[in-house]
């Protein structure tokens, strides 16, 4: 109960069969072009915010609108680009989802 | 301390633990103590995983770091949004499908599971640890406030419920401590943050002409709180005070993906799908609240006096900022409320902190360093669980009280997001995506990571004195993190290959990427 191991409903499994499928593969590969991309994307996004109030703070003080500076409309627009984010990963992994359940159809 | 209030606190607690004990009848077996029977569904555990995020320092915290250092203190809010992403697309719906009850159940997979349960447990406790002394502190200040009891007694009173609840209740109770409680903190949030635009006459364009010129109600030169520096800009903090934002920054977007309390919570829904759903679901809510904490933490520098938000030392009252504004906008009615909600959140994220150091330190190193993995007595995990919860509450209680009641909470916080981005991250990262990662590796990510960032700690200026303050960061991620990495990765590369490893990854891949073979829903 202890070791995380496959439950005995489970029949034994060729992992190295399924991992060599090619339509696993393709499943990693498309997950990688989604995943990486995005998270550099991301990761550059959010660290521009202190990387820019740190270095240029006189840049992130001009007003906006009414004394709304660029640096509180930066930090509300990582809330948003979060948000969007997350939007399209749930849209494009639904599609993974499908993939997977193919992959693994035969073994289960 | 007049009735109301007192009522209004007694009957929070008493709902908790009605929860608690109903949940303790459900209890049966190990799955359902540790992983609730892998039974939330994704909305439920979306708003648990807000939950236990929406702590004390969430709430607490950065309302008063945003009063007193305006924009800068709203730079814990993004981060802490922002970190979602991480775990979202790297982290989730892996750790679920190959894991059981702990962080430690995925590193386990393919590397040798006796020196890393070992090491991944001693982390997961530090993190929890350090978490927990955050909420400890934000309790006492609000008990100390509400009740007028002395902090040491409040802390400790906290501790000794906190325990309660986890040595009857298990995953189950604190999971719906959480849902109950986020649903009421986010109540509370809306309606201070009405509140506050309320005596603005509803005018965003007046709120930030206040929030620009605040002059805490009249009692304080006015200043800036809309410009950023204020906290870490170079008239401040000095030359190190931008590259401490960047580190704080890369901490708090790094952190969450290694949070034991935060990963363990994926475990109790029934698929990947499902903590998919339950993260997007967490980040709907927890960045409304982030937004919010713009109106009440900037709201409280237009409204509020300087001596209202002044301990009886002279400090900042950094933590009790949102309470008090609700006593002055709302009066007395929704300062109990608003207390009563923040007490039954530090409650429930103790309880989820404890839950998560316990069901580390049971599952990885009592049964599965200790004894190979063999329980020898059914519940026997169960029971160690329950002794540990009871030692790490102890040690807290202890810091805390230490610490006493004026160290903010969002910063002590923020040390534990650093700790855990250097230590756990870079081995969970390693071990879904690289191949050639081996046993020593991970030893050498967990153990220097950890080492690293807490020597890091030690030798800011927040350390003990005899250690020199000669480290120039309060926020040690910036310099541990990468270390955290480059040990994982030399560690790995300048030992031997390890075949069975590099074998167990194909199987470690098809699990983390399909779900074939994951842990089921047991209950029902």
């Amino acid at each position: 109960m202890s070791a995380p191991n496959p439950s005995e409903k489970t029949p034994v499994v060729n992992w190295a069969e399924i991992e060599a499928k090619p339509a696993f593969r393709q499943l990693l590969a498309r997950k990688a072009r989604f995943i990486i991309p995005a998270t550099i994307f991301f990761l550059i996004y959010y660290l521009a915010l202190p990387v820019l109030v740190g270095y240029y703070p006189e840049l992130m003080k001009k007003k906006v609108w009414g004394e709304v500076n660029v640096a509180y409309v930066f930090a509300l627009s990582q809330f948003f680009m979060a948000w969007i984010m997350a939007f399209i990963y749930v849209r494009v992994a639904a599609q993974w989802d499908k993939v997977a359940a193919e992959v693994i159809h035969d073994h289960h | 301390m007049s009735v109301l209030p007192l009522i209004m606190f007694l009957s929070f607690v008493a709902l908790t633990l009605l929860i608690t004990f109903w949940a303790a009848k459900r209890n049966t077996g190990a799955s359902a103590y540790f992983a609730a029977g892998r039974s939330i569904t994704g909305w439920q555990n979306g708003l648990a995983v807000a939950g236990d995020y929406m702590s004390a320092a969430s709430f607490l915290g950065i309302s008063g770091m945003i009063c007193f250092s305006g924009y800068d203190g709203f730079m814990y809010s993004v981060g802490f949004l922002v970190a979602y992403i991480t775990v979202l697309l790297i982290v989730a719906e892996p750790l679920r499908n190959a894991g059981k009850y702990t962080m430690a159940d995925l590193l386990a997979y393919r590397l040798s599971p006796r020196p890393v349960r070992a090491l991944a447990s001693l982390s997961t406790l530090t993190v929890s640890t350090f978490y927990m002394i955050a909420q400890m502190v934000g309790a006492g200040a609000i008990i100390q406030r509400l009740i007028g009891l002395p902090f040491v007694p409040a802390v400790i009173g906290v501790g000794v419920l906190m325990l309660v609840y986890v040595v009857f209740g298990g995953m189950l109770a604190t999971t719906w401590v959480q849902i109950i409680k986020a649903l009421l903190l986010m109540a509370g949030a809306i309606l201070l943050s009405y509140l506050v635009l309320q005596h603005h006459s509803f005018s965003f364009a007046k709120f930030f002409e206040a929030v620009a010129h605040a002059d805490y109600g009249g009692s304080a030169d006015p200043k800036n709180l809309m410009e950023p520096g204020l906290k870490f800009g170079v008239a401040v903090a000095g030359p190190w005070g931008p590259l401490d934002l960047v580190s704080l920054g890369l901490g708090l977007v790094l952190g969450t993906a290694g949070l034991p309390h935060i990963l363990v919570r994926f475990y109790t829904v029934p698929d990947a799908k499902t903590a998919r759903s339950s993260v997007v679901w967490a980040m709907a809510i927890i960045g409304l609240f982030y937004i919010m904490t713009t109106f009440f933490g900037f709201g409280a520098a237009t409204i509020l006096k300087k001596a209202l938000i002044t301990t009886i030392d002279g400090k900042p009252d950094t933590n009790m900022v949102a309470p008090i504004l609700a006593q002055q906008l709302g009066g007395e009615t929704f300062f109990a409320f608003i207390s009563a909600v923040a007490f039954a959140t530090i409650l429930a994220v103790v309880a989820g902190l404890t839950m998560s150091a316990s069901a580390s330190f049971a599952h990885d190193f009592y049964t599965n360093v200790i004894h190979h993995g063999k329980e020898h007595r059914p519940g026997q995990e169960v029971r160690v669980a329950r002794i540990t919860a009871f030692c790490v509450g102890a040690v807290s209680i202890g810091i805390a009280i230490y610490l006493g009641p004026s160290v903010n909470a969002a910063f002590l916080v923020g040390l534990a997001f650093a700790v855990a981005a250097s230590a756990n991250l870079p081995v969970i990262v390693l071990s879904v995506f690289w191949k050639r990662f081996n046993t020593a590796g991970a030893v050498a990510g967990l153990g220097v990571g950890l080492s690293s960032s807490i020597l890091l700690i030690l030798l800011s200026k927040n350390g003990p004195a005899f250690l020199g303050h000669v480290f120039p960061l309060e926020n040690p991620g910036i310099v541990s993190i990468p270390i955290g990495f480059l040990a994982a990765y030399l560690g790995t590369i300048l030992t031997a290959r390890d075949p069975d490893a590099e074998a167990k990854f194909a199987e470690l891949t098809v699990r983390a990427h399909t779900g074939l073979g994951a842990e089921k829903a047991t209950s029902h």
